[in-house]
């Protein structure tokens, strides 16, 4: 007899589906696995054995054939063990399999018959949407994930011997409910009030969250620019819910996610001894990489110029197109890659104050050659980050500290503004606009590009430091709920330039 | 008080030409430079021939008298190269005290500025190619003042102290003078073109090298007489021990000059040489005004003020930032200071920038400029 079952499996961050097809027939007991299987998919066969034999159910003593079809994709991991245990049970006549026409189903198995929760949930009930199932049986793990994407049935099954009772339409299993958003980011403690001073810094910070500009801290260690970079995500507009169901899905591919729906944009941090792979994506079995789980979020490089060079050059085409693209083989995969980049780095390599700096101008030279390239192309502001000073730290904590709450409020006010002028672009925030858009958009009178041509001058700004100065004047005055620009929105977005960056980037 | 049209013998370009084809040889010749170089060069034509040239000596004899020195002078003219022998009248004075002063000077830029050389005392500035941001910026300052105060900074065109005593007397409106160890036309290192460039339009950038010839080890040390001959007072800025700025001070030395040098860390290496030098009786130098006073006599010339033509920003917010950015390095203490939200902060200086009375610190930081005049571009 034969039995088909949907499953579908990870590839990349998305799903594809993939048909077990299980013939059983008469003849020497044999166990074939046709349908470019890997090891551990190899390796399902005992885990399907003893499961089924713990389960009090029976593994045919006939020759059984299972393909995965289609059969040119190589086939990875051990999700298809649940539905190639089902698609068993159901061609030896132990389950019917009416009903599986219907539903697909995922699910790592045991030797005890119990279902361990697989990687990707959320992607294989939003693959199973987009292929018609109405049903999708998941490991009771995963079952709260899973139900986040609305339009399809989803069910936890505990054990292979409960799935056979739903089969048989003994045991009914209530839809599973979405999961409990996790915890809002203020709870955990990462609001902006807490800094003292770095009124520079935290003015650069809200600009860059409320343009979507990437940014880079110049700063002495120990000056707090990893404790600012943490914040960034409490002053980003909060994600939307297809925002949120992107961010939970590519934490669940990548198996770092906890199950429910993520409401805070995510911050990863990471060390700068990455390698390029690590840091977009990539390996044998293609793997998020870093930019890709920062994706709708914060990707913090501390210690811009220590990254290696490879690793930076890596960073090019997703910061330009927002996806990671990786080949393998003949298939692309494409990862979602849409983050917003905080740098930090030192003043000089010896990183002591000017006045005490021993370094040579040879060695300055090298380490701002090694900050130059690909990603200062798109390091819209630069802002100084040092030591709060004593007397500062006690005058400042007479006046209250805007906290993230409001910061954020006015973050999305400007976001609004942004949203209703670039309507149509394909772009949705100010640090989003190239040079073309950015000509475009941001409209400045007579006045204003006189001023804007003679600064142009004087500091020997290229065609790209222009547009990045008119980019961030755009997004300052959005701040200040203004469409028309001002004198002093150019002025101060000229002071958040790299000086110098110009050459440095060429 | 016109400076005599610079001229040149057939004598001396004939010995130009002679030690330009033999520069190879002499490379080859020589292991260490600095002590026999000076010597060597002069020796009379005959005597150099027998001790460089060797066997082919004939050989480079006949090729000297086939050349038409006439035409030669002609050709040098027409590509805009100023020649001087030390028979000419426009020749610098203070050159002729050397034991070896070269035969001819090849020079590109302003004539006006040999005037300056025979009129005003010179001051070589030199120092390490990897200075500190300490030396960096004792030198930009020395060569911005003696610039501004009309004395002619003279340096090698190297990186480093070299370039920047260069771009400050630049930026002092002053006259630069670039000794090479290279024809006159060759910009070496390579980055300093635009730097090059510059210096000719308000300087002069001269050598004892024909135009083309590219530079030999031997002919560093020999560029470093010409610049301590030139000057009157030879002020190392940074410079490591054993070092080429070294050379240059022990000329001035050997030529009864004056020779100064600027107190620096003793924990650092390219202090060693200055410091070394300060410990022999070198004359300290803190400053423009310590260099005036030992060309002049104390008090006979001051240093001119630093911000002569610019009056401050009318903008009493300006004119308090930018009192603030020049005192205090970050941002949030120039806010501070002048009682000012940071976004405004931010934007006053932004403006001051565009309108020329701040610059950017490397990484962070303004410093007031000169004037507010022309950006301090990086060549």
């Amino acid at each position: 007899m034969l039995a088909c079952v949907a499953t579908f499996a990870l590839d990349g961050v998305s799903s594809h589906e993939v048909t077990v097809e299980v013939d059983v027939r008469r003849g020497l007991a044999t166990f074939t696995l046709v349908g470019l299987p890997d090891r551990a998919v190899r390796e399902s066969r005992e885990r399907v054995r003893a499961a089924l034999l713990n389960s009090e159910l029976e593994f045919p003593q006939q020759r059984l054939t299972v393909n995965l079809a289609p059969a040119h994709v190589r086939k990875a991991g051990p999700g298809f063990d649940l539905a190639i245990a089902v698609g068993l049970l159901a061609a030896s006549g132990q389950v019917p399999d009416d009903a599986l026409g219907r539903c697909a189903l995922c699910g790592e198995l045991s030797l005890t018959g119990e279902i361990r929760p697989v990687r990707g949930a959320l992607a294989a009930a939003l693959g199973a949407r987009r292929a018609g199932y109405r049903s999708l049986l998941v490991p009771e793990a995963n079952a709260s994930e899973a139900a986040l994407v609305e339009g399809i049935e989803v069910r936890g099954i505990p054990t292979l011997k409960r799935l056979a009772d739903l089969l048989h339409g003994r045991w009914a299993a209530e839809p599973a409910l979405p999961s409990a958003p996790s915890p809002p980011e203020h709870e955990t403690g990462h609001d902006l009030a807490d800094v003292r001073g770095q009124e520079d810094a935290k003015r650069a910070l809200e600009i860059a969250a409320a343009g979507g500009h990437n940014m880079l801290m110049i700063g002495p260690p120990g000056a707090g620019k990893t404790m600012l970079a943490r914040r960034v995500p409490g002053i980003l507009p909060p994600p939307t819910f297809e925002e949120a169901l992107e961010v939970t899905q590519v934490h669940s591919a990548a198996g770092i996610g906890n199950g429910k729906l993520a409401t805070e944009r995510p911050f990863r941090a990471p060390h700068h001894t990455i390698s390029a792979q690590g840091l977009v994506g990539g390996g044998n079995r293609p793997m998020p990489g870093e930019i890709t789980l920062a994706h709708r979020g914060v990707l913090f490089l501390d210690e811009l110029p220590e990254f290696g060079r490879a690793a930076i050059d890596a960073l090019r085409q997703p910061l330009e197109e927002g996806y990671v693209e990786i080949m393998r083989g003949q298939r692309t995969l494409e990862f979602p890659a849409n983050a917003m980049v905080v740098a930090a780095c030192n003043r000089c390599p010896c990183a002591r104050p000017p006045d005490d700096c021993s370094c040579t101008a040879l060695e300055l030279a090298r380490y701002r050659r090694r900050l130059s390239g690909p990603l200062l192309d798109r390091i819209d502001l630069v802002s100084q980050v040092d030591h709060v000073p004593a007397l500062q730290l006690v005058g400042s904590e007479r006046k209250p500290q805007p906290g993230s709450a409001q910061i954020r409020e006015r973050v999305m006010r400007a976001r609004e503004r942004q949203h209703a002028r670039l309507a149509g672009t394909g772009a949705l925030c100010n640090g989003d606009m190239d040079g073309r858009l950015t000509r475009r958009k941001v409209q400045l009178d007579a006045a204003l590009t006189a001023s804007v041509l003679a600064a142009r001058d004087r500091l020997n700004l290229s065609g790209r430091g222009h547009d990045r100065v008119l980019r961030v004047a755009r997004t300052i005055a959005d701040l200040d709920d203004r469409e028309q620009l001002r004198d002093t929105d150019l002025d101060e977005a000229l002071s958040y330039r790299l000086e110098g960056g110009e050459a440095l980037a060429a | 008080m016109t400076a005599a049209a610079p001229h040149a013998c057939a004598l001396c370009l004939r010995r130009a030409f002679l030690i330009a084809r033999l520069a190879p040889r002499i490379a080859g010749l020589l292991e260490r430079p600095r002590e026999r170089v000076a010597g060597l060069l002069a020796l009379s034509e005959s005597d150099l021939l027998a001790a460089v040239a060797g066997p082919d000596a004939p050989q480079l004899v006949e090729h000297l008298d086939r050349l038409d020195i006439g035409a030669e002078r002609e050709r040098l003219a027409e590509a805009g190269f100023v020649v001087l022998c030390r028979h000419s009248h426009a020749y610098p004075p203070l050159l002729l005290e050397l034991g070896d002063p070269p035969a001819v000077l090849f020079a590109l830029g302003r004539v006006e500025a040999l005037d300056a050389l025979r009129h005003e005392p010179a001051v070589a500035i030199v120092g390490t190619r990897n200075p500190s941001p300490y030396g960096n910026e004792v030198a930009d300052s020395l060569g911005r003042g003696l610039g501004a105060a009309g004395v002619p900074v003279v340096s090698g065109l190297a990186l480093g102290i070299d370039a920047t005593a260069h771009r400050g007397c630049l930026s002092g409106k002053g006259v630069p003078v670039a000794v090479l160890a290279c024809g006159p036309d060759v910009v070496y290192p390579r980055r300093h073109r635009r730097l090059h460039e510059r210096v000719r339009e308000s300087g002069l950038v001269i050598s004892e090298l024909p135009p083309g010839t590219q530079p030999f080890r031997w002919s560093f040390p020999a560029r470093n007489r010409i610049m301590a001959g030139l000057a009157r007072m030879t002020v190392v800025v940074e410079a490591a021990d054993p070092s080429g700025s070294l050379i240059t001070s022990d000329f001035a030395r050997d030529l009864n000059r004056s020779v100064a040098a600027v107190p620096g860390r003793v924990t650092s290496r390219v202090a060693q040489g200055t410091n070394g030098l300060l410990k022999d009786g070198a004359v300290p130098i803190t400053g423009t005004a310590d260099v005036l006073d030992e060309l002049f006599g104390a008090g006979m010339r001051s240093v001119p003020s630093v911000d002569p033509a610019r009056p401050g920003p009318d903008d009493p917010r300006l004119a308090r930032v930018l009192e603030a950015a020049e005192r205090l390095g970050s941002v949030g203490e120039i806010a501070h200071a002048a009682n000012l939200a940071s976004g405004e902060t931010r934007a006053a200086l932004g403006r001051l920038e565009a309108e020329g009375y701040l610059v950017r610190r490397d990484l962070g930081g303004w410093e007031r400029t000169l004037g507010g005049g022309e950006p301090l571009v990086e060549d």
